[in-house]
């Protein structure tokens, strides 16, 4: 078990006050990352070792059932195996045989760790040793998604850093790119595209889409967060010998502007080649989210916690569609990977860390936010009481970095607006 | 360790908030660590609950093992009381909760809340959702109307005069079509002269259900939920339940017999069927193309058996096999699929399901979401009888299975992913019409009737196994004419031609083998 990094630092003063609760978290646990990690990894097969309740929220969370053979499963654990009728590492060896027989183009095998596995202290890093070894071709990894152990997104952050040991040393110290966090392919493609064109390179991603085209990494590695959750891989990187570059997350035209140039001007380029190459990208993505501004314009917003995403999305509706920002929940609070979207925040915003969801519930309803930004379980209940609402989880599954995705993005956000003006049925 | 793909039951402490949400009043208070509350989202989103579940969880993290949980489950179960002041309470542990052992039933105690409390004891590493949600049923009724039970031996009460009395049992949140089920039941209840006192679990407070004991009898539609609670009725207060489900028109007509001759009142005003179309549609002549449709039922065991009596001797199918996925009700799925004479599939193991719909070649699945993912992939027609249920299992419009609504609700339901009678003759005639071709399957479903049957030597994996070496090998000239037989009835000749070369001795089968086979299984 690994124990959680601190991750918060005290306030400085700059930036809005933080609201810390504790109480009844209404957020998914770590294992839901396997939902849009197992179509990223084309290769890799993630195996829960958990009960029977982790294996009902990996097909309730996915929503609709995924109509292909889903590359996870969960090995249930039961009562043989805790009574200590069955040798626990005897029967993971006999099920990730099984799955590996069934699936013999699987390349990497990751045996997923879950709240029951965590407090019987199974131990998987030594399981997936000894199962490494014993198998060729295939790969054999172990990362925690435990609710107790992950919120939500971090499932990734502890599935990447678990990756990371794996990169091999980049052989000379020469300046690479290394784009941190799973990113929709036709998102991915277009950042390597503008990459290019402002010739910064080599870059690789991380996650990469098959098990064999694992990226290099060593003192010449700098990464670039495409994701704001993922303060372990960050500090696994850094152990390897990889530096931060330090900037706010693609979202929206200015999140996106910023992005790449954090990158360009690590790089050196030149800023007449800059603007020529994001000048058409970035002229496409305000003339899409100009359309979207009326609607949003004012409108006061509440961010239940989530994914993380949330400060950098609240910054996007503040800056670039003129919203509202009320209270602005997070799980966690990362400062320093946060470090150029904080000061972009209004001062008055309320951010929240942590959860006490019926005190929120309280505050949400007080405060009659015009859009509520929260979880499944909440999203039905607030329309009921006349709220609207957006699912924070569509933010995760859609791709919305980038140019190209600003207007999606936004879209997003003033759809259930939208369509509250437009039913006449009450 | 069991490798599971897709699961057919939650944990059994998702079968409690089956209970707790159907209820009105109470709460029910969950240790269990954060990630958890996804099961909130199954009423919320599934159901389109406009409330959230009355549930509150510990949701404790990694740093709270070290310290102290049992602190935080009583934190939890106090604000969870003082919030919404619930008339009683149930108090449990969720999988990983068990692990820790903290006992939340002693831990409220130690609270002295103003309501009953009553503990659940739900063993996750053994037990399933509907285990869960009988299991927490039964201790709510003991629990609430124990008090209120006559000595052992007492003489039992003359019955009360007026209309007979019964409760409806068994109706939970997340039910399969349970909200129209107890609409249709207690109108023809009403119909026979009987009133309903109590409705249980779904939409009762526990003031309701402390009251179970003062009915005449019960009406059990869901024994996976209520038949343990009906038993410990049976015997504490001496009222008899009903064992019919009334699901299809022999075993309304059963029901109605059996409700009668319980309750003393004339069956007539039950056997009313001015609006019951199922047997006349199933005559008239365009039914015909239904006869011997090969169907493959998989559900949980009451709504299987329910569903094979309806199939073969209400739509003239042909069963090609029977399961259910609930252990603890297989010994009626073993007579059921002895009197129809299948096998019976006893598990809830989704890859085994999926092998034995893949050998028995259905044209028809009749099963769970679970089974229409299946039939997705093997591009066979399916219709949904049973839980677990996604968001489109709970329709807009009043569509019950029991009584005789639900009788013309499963004729439709079921006709509507198969081929129109007429449509299935053109399409064999005209198969070269580009426009008209099978490929796009039945003319009334869209894209989404399309299909790929996996041809010979083009099949799955699964198939390349059964393929064993001395299968019959097909010649080009036989796979043309395979091809040009309409989809829905390819899977058949194919089977039958390769059985009656194997029969034959024949190694490689040409277009005569083909219609040689046609000619011997021709009905």
């Amino acid at each position: 078990m690994t124990s959680t990094p601190a991750l918060v630092t005290p306030d400085s003063g700059c930036a809005p006050d933080v609201l810390r609760e504790r109480g009844q978290r209404e957020v998914f646990c770590g294992l839901t990352g396997i939902v849009w990690l197992h179509r990223k990894i084309q290769d890799a097969f993630f195996l829960i070792v958990g009960s029977r309740t982790c294996a009902h929220l990996m097909q309730s969370a996915a929503g609709v059932m995924i109509f292909a053979e889903p590359r996870f499963a969960t090995a249930i654990i039961e009562e043989r195996d805790l009574a200590g009728m069955a040798d626990a590492n005897e029967e993971l060896d006999r099920v990730a045989a099984q799955v590996l027989a069934r699936r013999p183009d699987i390349k990497t095998l990751f045996l997923v760790g879950s709240c029951p596995s965590e407090v019987i202290k199974l131990d998987l890093s030594r399981a997936a040793a000894r199962l490494d070894a014993a198998t060729d071709g295939v790969r054999v990894l172990s990362y925690s998604g435990s609710g107790i152990e992950t919120t939500f997104t971090e499932g990734e952050d502890t599935c990447l850093e678990a990756l990371v040991a794996e990169l091999p040393e980049a052989p000379s110290e020469e300046a690479s790119l290394l784009v941190v966090g799973a990113l929709a392919d036709v998102v991915e493609d277009q950042f390597m595209r503008l990459f290019d064109a402002l010739g910064i390179g080599p870059v690789h991603f991380l996650p990469a889409r098959t098990s064999d085209t694992l990226p290099a990494v060593g003192p010449g590695t700098r990464y670039l967060l495409a994701q704001p959750f993922l303060a372990r891989t960050g500090a696994a990187l850094e152990g390897r010998g990889a530096t931060r570059i330090s900037a706010p997350f693609p979202l929206g035209a200015n999140g996106t502007e910023a992005w790449l140039r954090a990158a360009a001007d690590m790089w050196g380029v030149d800023a007449d080649l800059f603007e020529t190459v994001i000048a058409a990208p970035r002229a496409r993505a305000r003339k899409a989210l100009g359309r979207h501004h009326e609607a949003l314009s004012g409108r006061s917003v509440f961010f239940f916690p989530d994914s993380q995403l949330e400060i950098p999305l609240a910054r996007f509706l503040h800056e670039e569609l003129g919203a509202r920002l009320i209270e602005v929940g997070t799980p966690y609070l990362h400062r320093t990977h946060l470090d150029c979207e904080l000061p972009r925040l209004p001062a008055d915003v309320q951010l929240s860390e942590g959860q006490h969801v019926d005190r929120q519930l309280d505050r949400c309803r007080a405060a009659r936010p015009d859009l509520t930004v929260c979880g499944l379980g909440l999203a039905n209940p607030l329309e009921a009481e006349g709220l609207s609402t957006k699912w924070a989880i569509e933010l995760v599954f859609t791709p919305i970095q980038g140019f190209e995705q600003a207007g999606d993005l936004a879209e997003l956000f003033t759809r259930p607006l939208r369509r509250r003006d437009l039913l006449r049925v009450g | 360790m069991k490798l599971t793909v897709w699961t057919y039951e939650g944990p059994p402490h998702v079968g409690a908030m089956r209970i707790a949400t159907a209820m009105e009043d109470l709460h029910y208070v969950l240790h269990a660590p954060q990630g958890d509350t996804y099961a909130d989202l199954l009423f919320t989103m599934i159901e389109r609950r406009d409330r959230r579940p009355p549930v509150t969880y510990t949701t404790f993290q990694a740093r709270d093992l070290g310290t102290d949980t049992a602190e935080l489950f009583k934190i939890a179960a106090q604000e969870a009381y003082d919030r919404y002041k619930p008339t009683a309470m149930l108090v449990g542990a969720s999988c990983t909760a068990e692990l820790i052992q903290d006992d939340p039933g002693g831990l409220a105690t130690t609270l002295g809340l103003p309501c009953p409390v009553l503990p659940l004891e739900l063993p996750s590493y053994q037990k399933k959702e509907n285990w869960g949600a009988s299991e927490t049923f039964y201790r709510l009724v003991r629990g609430l109307c124990g008090a209120g039970a006559p000595a052992p031996g007492a003489e039992k009460a003359e019955r009360a005069p007026g209309r007979p009395r019964c409760n409806v049992l068994g109706a939970a949140a997340l039910g399969f079509r349970h909200r129209d089920d107890v609409k249709e039941i207690t109108g023809l209840l009403n119909r026979m002269g009987i009133d309903v006192a109590v409705c249980a679990p779904l939409g009762a407070t526990p003031a309701d259900v402390s009251r179970l004991g003062e009915a005449d009898f019960n009406v059990v539609l869901y024994p996976e939920i209520a038949d343990q609670a009906a038993r410990w009725l049976e015997k504490a207060f001496g009222q008899p339940y009903t064992k019919t489900i009334p699901i299809g028109v022999g075993a309304t007509r059963d029901f109605v017999a059996e409700v009668a001759a319980i309750a003393d009142v004339d069956p007539a005003a039950g056997l009313d069927e001015r609006d019951l179309r199922l047997p006349w549609w199933s005559r008239s002549v365009d039914s015909n193309y239904l006869t011997g449709k090969r169907v493959f039922i998989f559900g949980d065991a009451t709504h299987a058996m329910a569903a094979a009596r309806i199939a073969v001797e209400e739509m003239g199918f042909d069963l090609v096999g029977l399961g259910a996925y609930n252990r603890e009700f297989a010994r009626g799925v073993r007579e059921t699929a002895e009197r129809y004479g299948v096998e019976p599939l006893i598990t809830d193991d989704y890859l085994e399901v999926e092998a034995a719909i893949e050998a028995a070649r259905p044209e028809l699945v009749l099963g769970t979401q679970m089974e229409r993912h299946i039939s997705k992939r093997l591009s066979v027609s399916c219709a949904v009888i049973s839980a677990p249920v996604h968001v489109e299992d709970f329709p807009a419009r009043y569509a019950p299975q029991m009584g005789f609504e639900g009788a013309n609700v499963i004729f439709d339901t079921w006709v509507h992913p198969l081929v129109m009678g007429l449509e299935e003759h053109l399409l064999g005639m005209f198969r070269e019409d580009f426009e008209f071709s099978d490929e796009a399957g039945p003319s009334h479903l869209g894209s989404h009737g399309g299909h790929a049957t996996p041809e010979p030597g083009q099949t799955a994996q699964a198939d390349a196994a059964d393929d064993a070496d001395d299968a019959p090998i097909w010649s080009e000239d036989a796979l043309a004419e395979l091809k040009k037989i309409p989809f829905f009835v390819r899977g058949k000749a194919r089977r039958n031609t390769e059985k009656h070369a194997a029969e034959q001795g024949v190694a490689q089968i040409s277009v005569d083998t083909l219609y040689d086979a046609k000619a011997q299984y021709a009905r």
